[in-house]
């Protein structure tokens, strides 16, 4: 199985590909509105798409350093630590834990945590647990969504070292090997008040400037994809989702 | 009324006053919501720091000029809808640039808003943005339905189409207001009022927990802030066109205050007791009980 992985990264060409090269790829099953398919226009013209290069962004992710002076920059931290806009993203068993912070006996709006429905407006993605194969596509691809500066919180220690399932077949171990984590919070599941706690941590983390994930995951974009690429066998999206 | 440059500072100064309020109002709205849920709810500053916050994010994509245009079109439906009706009634200061016939305008900068951002909407790809869309202009336009047949009931009634004429007309007590002189209008207003408020039982389209979010799902950073901006002044802006056309308008800004609360209060406290109704539900229900109030109205006038 690996053997036969790697003759697939091998075949990861480093520039564009031409368009007749990339059937060589197709070994990877692919969904089926991704396959190259050929067209034909109204007017009787053919069109080829090949709709991973066409329909989608090649750009990598670029490094965005803070714009300002050091005193609106400190504003703007205080400001984005205090409105934790947290992605509606759970996985594992530690996603149950979320839930109570939503009601009156943590009420964790208090502390301008809320969740937000989609990627694009939210600014913390917590990883609630332990983090399928299957699964990870899906965190990828939602972390790729959100703007930066974004936050990734792992939650439990399933994200931290694979926890009770460090020998599993089909979940991954450190999620920093994948995503940049900028805290975890240990336990097996952690409380909601731990989850209050870490939460009140990544404040901290944010105010002093500390948490530039977003930036640590375009600088280091190649060890990342190459570590997301080895667990992910049946890579059939763009290597960036703008 | 003749035109004069020291009007704009004046309206600034209103549109100021009015973010502040809608900032402050909109918390405390969702505050009492939350209470009401037995939570403490979110600071009252917190939309403050949500909007610095969304200013202040670094990257942004966009899907488009339209993409664009969408916010921009929702801001300018709602500054619009402010400045072109008097905040303050007999005041030379807060009446902004009104003018006869702005009644029409009003009714049309309603309704702008929404077509930006449809159109906005629309252009961002997201399947969930075309069918918040397609589901927010339909239940809009059957709310819209039974106030404008109320507002032709108003300008009847008063025989005038400018908003400061009518104010001028309800003055002299409770019992001039046309809440009282004319109540099936106003009541047929305040139910499309909750449709277009955006709250429970009739938020389905932009409901966090339906269709995600419905139109703005592909909003974010200063898009969504500028959203957010009109979030705040829209509803302030509608109900002090509310607020003149059927419970006396205000003559100074506590009463001015005093009353749009209470009118916000109106669609929360309904909010807070009625579960969601899907959007055909919603629909039906405007056409069937608000609507006949609606005609029923400009009949009786
Ligand atoms: S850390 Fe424990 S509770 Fe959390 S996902 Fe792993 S096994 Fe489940």
């Amino acid at each position: 199985m690996k053997d036969d992985f790697e003759k697939l990264l091998d075949q990861q060409p480093e520039k564009e590909p031409e368009p007749q090269e990339r059937p060589a790829l197709r070994d990877i099953p692919v969904r089926e509105e991704l396959v190259p398919r050929t067209v034909t226009a109204p007017d009787g013209q053919e069109i080829r798409i090949d709709p991973l290069q066409d329909y989608y962004c090649q750009a990598g992710p670029t490094v965005q350093t803070p714009a300002y002076t050091r005193i609106i920059e400190d504003l703007f931290n205080w400001a984005r630590a205090e409105s934790l806009w947290i992605l509606g993203f759970g996985t594992g068993c530690g996603a149950i834990e979320m839930r109570p912070l939503m009601t009156p006996r943590f009420d964790a709006y208090r502390y301008g945590i809320q969740w937000r429905p989609t990627p694009r407006q939210a600014n913390l993605l917590v990883i609630s647990g332990y983090l399928s194969v299957k699964t990870l596509k899906r965190a990828i691809r939602s972390y790729e969504q959100m703007q930066n500066p974004k936050y990734v919180v792992g939650l439990g220690s399933c994200t931290i070292n694979g926890g009770m399932y460090w020998d599993s077949y089909n979940t991954i171990k450190r999620l920093d090997d994948y995503l940049p984590v900028d805290l975890y919070i240990t336990g097996c599941m952690p409380r909601p008040e731990a989850l209050l706690q870490g939460f009140d941590d990544l404040k901290k983390l944010i105010r002093a400037g500390k948490a530039e994930g977003a930036n640590k995951y375009a600088e280091n974009f190649e060890r990342y994809k190459t570590n997301q690429k080895r667990v992910i066998k049946d890579w059939d999206m763009p290597d960036y989702s703008w | 009324m003749s035109f004069e440059w020291i009007m704009i500072p004046y309206s600034l100064l209103t549109l100021f006053i009015v973010i502040n309020y809608g900032l402050l109002l909109t918390a405390l709205m969702q505050k009492i919501g939350a209470r009401v849920g037995r939570r403490h709810g979110i600071p009252i500053w917190q939309n403050y720091i949500d909007l610095l916050k969304n200013y202040s994010i670094r990257s942004s994509i966009t899907h488009g000029v339209m993409f664009y245009l969408g916010p921009v079109f929702r801001l300018t439906g709602g500054v619009g809808l402010l400045l072109f009706v008097p905040t303050i009634f007999g005041s030379e200061m807060f009446s902004n640039l009104s003018f006869a016939g702005d009644l029409i305008l009003a009714l049309y900068f309603i309704f702008f808003g929404s077509l930006g951002m449809a159109l906005g909407a629309g252009e961002s790809g997201h399947p969930h943005s075309a069918i918040g869309v397609s589901r927010g202009l339909s239940q809009v336009t059957t709310s819209e339905l039974p106030f404008a047949l109320a507002v032709f009931a108003v300008a009847l009634q008063y025989q005038t189409l400018s908003v400061n004429d009518i104010v001028a007309a309800q003055q002299g007590g409770v019992m001039n207001w046309t809440l009282f002189t004319n109540p099936l209008a106003v009541a047929a207003a305040m139910l499309s009022f909750l449709g277009s408020m955006m709250r429970p039982p009739f938020d389905v389209v932009l409901a966090p927990q339906e269709i995600p979010i419905g139109p703005p799902t592909e909003y974010h950073s200063s898009y969504l802030a500028l959203m957010q901006t009109n979030r705040v002044i829209f509803p302030i802006a509608k109900m002090v066109v509310y607020m003149n056309l059927f419970f006396g308008g205000a003559a100074s800004w506590p009463v001015f205050f005093l009353k749009i609360f209470l009118i916000y209060f109106f669609s929360l406290f309904i909010g807070v007791v009625f579960p969601r109704f899907r959007v055909e539900q919603s629909v039906r229900w405007f056409l069937i009980w608000a609507m006949p109030l609606g005609i029923a109205a400009i009949l009786v006038v």
